[in-house]
């Protein structure tokens, strides 16, 4: 049956990008590259209305996200409002500008989780990756978390140059008492696409990594839940992005633009409403971003006849039109699709060995304002 | 806040008083007509049945008296075993506490 026929759910899972200011400058950064050049971030007033529209329609679970929120002033105002009105609220913070007196503040008005990124176990690759100085102060940032008595999940950027350090990863998060953990490989859109080749770890990496992840749970006594996300490029099927495009995601950007996916502004021909004029309800149920990878139709070979497009699919349009230019295209993950080969290139060519002189490489490039202009003059 | 082992190994008795655990939310969604347990970044849907034994689960009335509620708002006896058997199961997956 063609899931197009059947009206779409309520968008469950909100996700609000406060702004795209942010103290860190991570290389593995999902935001676009272009973000220097888009609008002014929407007022206090806007995202109220946006939090307001999107619980009518039965959204619950919200994240504050970004850039970093704390660089927000109006975010105890955002949680509380978001609290009145009956979100799940997960904040997903670098921690810096992370204090006592923000920390009380957001816990009166009802935050009720706070995910804290580390980019490293040590203070030297940590501020490397984030080119910080960041990691003491995030360390801090943990014990206000648990002091406050937050569930803490601790979110790690897995990538080529510290995929290496899982266990000392794990062993930190652990001291720090989080109750959960992601390690997310890099996925690869954004700052993290332009670095792709820098991120990239070898498939031996990746091996490595899972064996001590499994390591630690079979040693460690405290019951602290570890997600390990696999890296697609090393899987043959794709993920179940989004659990299909205006399915239950529903994000918005800085500058008010609702997208079905954090990356999706990047799909070329399609209707993507700024919330400063349009309502969720028209974004989410009217407009051509979100209706048209709904369903199947837009499926081609050798998505459409594929019995697996009930459960991933077709994997990532964004993915799908980074590698092959179309993002009506199979996910190139996907060992059935005609474009397998540039991932499978993309994985062999992290083969090459682990230390080769930097001078054979091109820099990493960090997040910031400076290169976003630099890269889209 | 370290709760230790839950203390369920054995058969659950009536005077146990389960609560919701501290890292779920349980809450009534309109918009899915059903009761769900948040957790960061995450949601559980529940059953009608599941929905109305866990908004019983208040911290305050024993298994006991939460079976007899149940019984009589939906007229009918002999649910013990089933709430029981939920219960044990919750607390399994964390979702309840039963402190002794």
């Amino acid at each position: 049956m063609n899931a197009q026929v059947k009206a779409p759910g309520p968008p469950l899972w909100l996700l609000l990008e406060l702004t795209y200011r942010c103290p860190l400058h991570c290389a593995f950064c999902y935001n676009p590259t272009d973000f220097a050049r888009t609008g002014p971030e929407l007022g206090t007033e806007d995202w109220l209305r946006v939090l307001r529209e999107a619980r009518e329609l039965g959204a619950v679970q919200l994240g504050l996200s970004g850039g970093e929120p704390l660089a927000r002033d109006d975010l105890e105002l955002i949680v509380a409002e978001a609290h009145r009105l009956g979100f799940y609220i997960n904040l997903i913070t670098s921690g810096v500008g992370l204090n006592e007196t923000r920390i009380a503040a957001l816990k009166a008005g009802g935050l009720d989780h706070i995910q804290l990124s580390f980019q490293d176990s040590s203070k030297q690759m940590n501020d490397f990756l984030s080119s910080t100085r960041t990691f003491e102060l995030k360390s801090k940032v943990a014990a206000l978390i648990k002091k406050y008595d937050y569930p803490m999940v601790l979110n790690v950027v897995l990538h080529r140059l510290n995929i290496d350090h899982v266990e000392e990863i794990l062993d930190m998060a652990d001291r720090l008492g989080a109750e959960y953990v992601e390690l997310a490989n890099t996925q690869y859109y954004g700052w993290a696409w332009h670095n792709r080749d820098r991120l990239m770890p070898s498939r031996e990496q990746v091996e490595r990594a899972e064996a001590a992840t499994k390591r630690f749970r079979e040693r460690s006594g405290r019951p602290m839940r570890i997600y390990f996300v696999v890296p697609d490029y090393f899987e043959r099927r794709p993920k179940p992005c989004m659990n299909g495009l205006g399915s239950i995601f529903l994000t918005v950007t800085p500058d008010g633009t609702a997208l079905p996916c954090h990356a999706a502004r990047m799909l070329p021909g399609l209707e993507f409403p700024n919330v400063r004029d349009s309502s969720v309800r028209h974004a989410w149920f009217d407009s051509s971003g979100f209706n048209h990878f709904r369903g199947d139709d837009w499926m081609k070979e050798p998505c459409r006849s594929c019995p697996e497009k009930t459960r991933d699919f077709g994997g990532c349009r964004c993915q799908a039109f980074l590698m092959t230019g179309d993002a009506a295209n199979a996910d190139p993950v996907c060992d059935l699709s005609p474009h397998h080969h540039l991932v499978t290139e993309a994985v062999a060519a992290a083969e090459r060995p682990h230390r080769s002189s930097p001078s054979e490489e091109k820099p990493l490039v960090f997040r910031s304002p400076a290169n976003s202009a630099t890269l889209f003059p | 806040m370290n709760t230790g082992p839950i203390k369920a190994a054995g058969p659950i008795g009536g005077d146990a008083i389960p609560a919701i655990d501290r890292r779920f939310r349980l809450q009534w969604e309109a918009a899915q007509n059903a009761h769900v347990l948040l957790y960061p970044e995450g949601m559980i849907k529940l059953n009608a049945s599941a929905g109305e034994i866990l908004k019983r689960c208040d911290g305050k009335a024993t298994l006991a008296e939460i079976t007899a509620s149940l019984e009589q708002a939906f007229a009918t006896s002999g649910l013990a075993a089933d709430v029981f058997a939920f219960i044990a199961m919750a607390a399994e997956k964390k979702w309840v506490t039963l402190p002794s």
